[in-house]
């Protein structure tokens, strides 16, 4: 197996009459197919490393390496390009768009990509929800839906532009127990089924436990002593 | 731009009452700055309209623009000279050669020309005096030069050319000195020559002075009561183009050498006070359709404000800033537009029914109708304005959408 995404020493120091640094020399690599859960305590800078991954933040220091590609050398544009095309983004909280039906929300990717027709788009999207169990719900708006339904919508949305990393934030947090249990489930079947590579920060020790590996970060640094045995 | 505009309108239609209220002020905006400019050009044209019908296009004295350089100044340019005891010469004022001057004007393209003696006289009837000015005519002429033939209410110019010692006179004279059509009275000019000259027509335009002292006669008769011979002192010039009145005025002068005066120039003070009128019209109207703009300002930046965490979810997604910023761009094209076409409506429906509105101003005795403007450059202003304002209004919103940081807004919310 290939790295499909890798940290090179990054650093990301927060600015300010008392400098805060929320990720502190992490390297790692990530490997195609892989299932990777980031885990640590609140404050650890969980959140920061995943937005640092997912190029929505630019580190301080060091590089973030996409499919082989250093990305430190891109504008703000070609990293909006970068996560249209490579990137899927499941937060903790759905973040769907209210006034859209669940079938639009799922569109959206695809529509700002416009490598497929109307047609195909249609009928991916419809396709992904069929295959998360939400196939029913197309036409509906994401507020008749319940809190499990919706991340799987938010997990089709991700899925819309076959992307190579799906970046999870949270996904089962603001779930129901079975819930969770169905969403850790569909994530882990995304790098069995869809072929897709799978970084997820969480809390949930089951959640991880369904994870091929488990990354401990304390105070922005990798630490193998997390979580406590 | 299609997704962009699907989000755009996703957004206006999901705050009806909001977007509702933003359009109603441009469709408002618009329709009231067509409404008031309609009138105030409509009024403004007929203005012009009535300066052009009832004024020479052209008129042409017998005096210089710029007085004849004296020989002296010529032969010392720029010298301090000091002439004394130099008689001016005496010569009969008027046009000289006036007869070929008016062929060379008549020959012009699009131009019609009649020769005028215009002087002072007394007339006096029944031992009563009025000073009137004189004016010698060719009724011929002047039928193609002045509208004086339809201001007729007795007798016709015709009449006057049948009738060498006739004079037409106006209504207000007449009614003064209870005078009609055959009746005689004398004209004593500067000079002290009188003749006795039988009224042939008398004409009504509604300007009680010009009512009162103006009055017309043979030319011939007038350069002979007035003693000079052979000679006009004005032309009066009409063209097939008012508007080009100023450049050919311009030519005559220069060929001719007498000082061409266009209506423009001799109206350049009223001209000008339309023109600031126009100003102040159009900055009024306008000032309506700002005040809308910043409704939508308003509407849009409480859409960035309420949709900043999907503006945030988008970015993510992959959509660029400027995406961002299109999708409120959008919503200001969309509402401008909207406004436009809706406001033209209600606008046009306004002018008709301002066209309707009759008043009867002092001193008139017609009911008129309010002078209504329907050019197309003005539902192009409007249009053009709304569209600008509600672009501008929806800017500084987009703008700020554009500029929001995922990351700060997904850390917030987790």
């Amino acid at each position: 197996m290939s790295a499909v995404l890798v940290a090179e020493h990054l650093v990301r120091r927060l600015a300010g009459e008392v400098p805060v640094t929320l990720i502190d020399d992490v390297s790692l690599a990530i490997e195609h197919g892989e299932f990777v859960c980031v885990m640590g305590p609140s404050g650890s800078g969980k959140s920061s490393l995943l937005y640092l991954l997912g190029l929505l933040d630019a580190p301080s220091a060091g590089r973030v390496l996409l499919d082989g590609e250093d990305t430190s050398r891109y504008g703000e544009d070609e990293l909006a390009n970068r996560r249209l095309e490579k990137l899927g983004f499941v937060f903790q909280f759905h973040f769907l768009l209210a006034e859209f039906t669940v079938l639009d929300n799922v569109l959206l990717p695809m529509r700002r990509l416009g490598r497929r027709d109307e047609a195909a788009q249609q009928a991916r999207g419809r396709e992904l929800l069929e295959r998360l169990g939400v196939g029913d719900q197309a036409g509906k708006r994401p507020s008749q839906l319940s809190g499990g339904q919706r991340q799987r919508v938010a997990i089709a949305r991700a899925l819309a532009n076959d992307p190579l990393v799906v970046l999870a934030d949270e996904p089962t947090g603001n779930l129901d127990s079975a819930a969770a249990a169905n969403v850790r489930e569909i994530l882990r079947s995304l790098t069995h089924e869809f072929g897709k590579t799978v970084v997820a920060v969480t809390h949930d020790g089951a959640f991880a436990a369904a994870a091929d590996r488990r990354i401990g970060l304390v105070d922005g640094r990798i630490s193998d002593g997390w979580p406590p045995s | 731009m299609r997704i962009e505009l699907g989000v755009a309108l996703t957004h206006l239609t999901s705050r009806r009452r909001q977007s509702l209220v933003s359009l109603t002020g441009v469709v408002l905006g618009v329709a009231f700055f067509l409404a008031v400019s309609s009138l105030m050009r409509g009024s403004e044209k007929d203005f012009i309209a009535r300066l052009i019908d009832n004024s020479p296009h052209i008129t042409v004295s017998d005096e210089y623009r710029v007085p004849d350089v004296q020989p002296a100044e010529l032969r010392w340019p720029g010298a301090a000279l000091a002439l004394s005891h130099v008689k001016p010469q005496n010569e009969t004022r008027g046009i000289r050669g006036y007869r070929d001057k008016l062929a060379f004007v008549e020959s012009l393209p699009g131009v019609r020309a009649a020769p005028v003696l215009l002087g002072s006289a007394v007339l006096t009837f029944a031992g009563r005096l009025q000073a009137v000015t004189l004016s010698g005519i060719v009724p011929a002429k002047m039928k193609g030069v002045s509208t004086i033939e339809q201001k007729m209410t007795a007798g016709s110019l015709d009449a006057l050319a049948a009738n060498p010692n006739g004079i037409i006179i106006g209504s207000t004279l007449a009614e003064r000195f209870n005078l009609r059509l055959g009746s005689t009275l004398s004209v004593v000019a500067p000079s002290g020559a009188s003749r006795a000259m039988k009224v042939v027509g008398i004409f009504h335009t509604g300007n009680a002075s010009y009512d009162q002292e103006q009055t017309f006669t043979l030319l011939k008769r007038a350069q002979s009561l007035l003693d000079r011979p052979n000679r006009a002192n004005r032309f009066v010039i009409q063209l097939s183009d008012p508007y080009a009145a100023r450049e050919m005025a311009r030519r005559i002068e220069g060929t001719i050498g007498y000082k061409s005066v266009s209506w423009v120039e001799a109206s350049e003070d009223i001209l000008s006070v339309l023109l600031v009128r126009n100003i102040i019209m159009y900055s009024v109207v306008s000032a309506i359709l700002v005040v809308a703009s910043f409704g939508i300002y308003n509407t849009i930046s409480t859409i960035v404000l309420e949709k900043t965490r999907d503006i945030a979810i988008l970015k993510s997604m992959g959509f660029h800033a400027r995406d961002v910023r299109n999708i409120f761009l959008l919503e200001g094209l969309i509402v401008g537009l909207l406004g436009s076409a809706l406001g033209v409506a209600v606008g046009v429906a306004l002018m008709r029914a301002l066209a309707e509105v009759t008043v009867k101003p002092p001193g008139v005795t017609e009911v008129v109708h309010l002078p209504i403007w329907w050019g197309g450059e003005q539902y192009l202003l409007a249009s053009a304005f709304a569209l600008g304002s509600c672009l501008a209004a929806a800017y500084l919103p987009a703008r700020k959408a554009g500029r929001v940081h995922p990351v700060d807004i997904l850390r917030g919310a987790t």
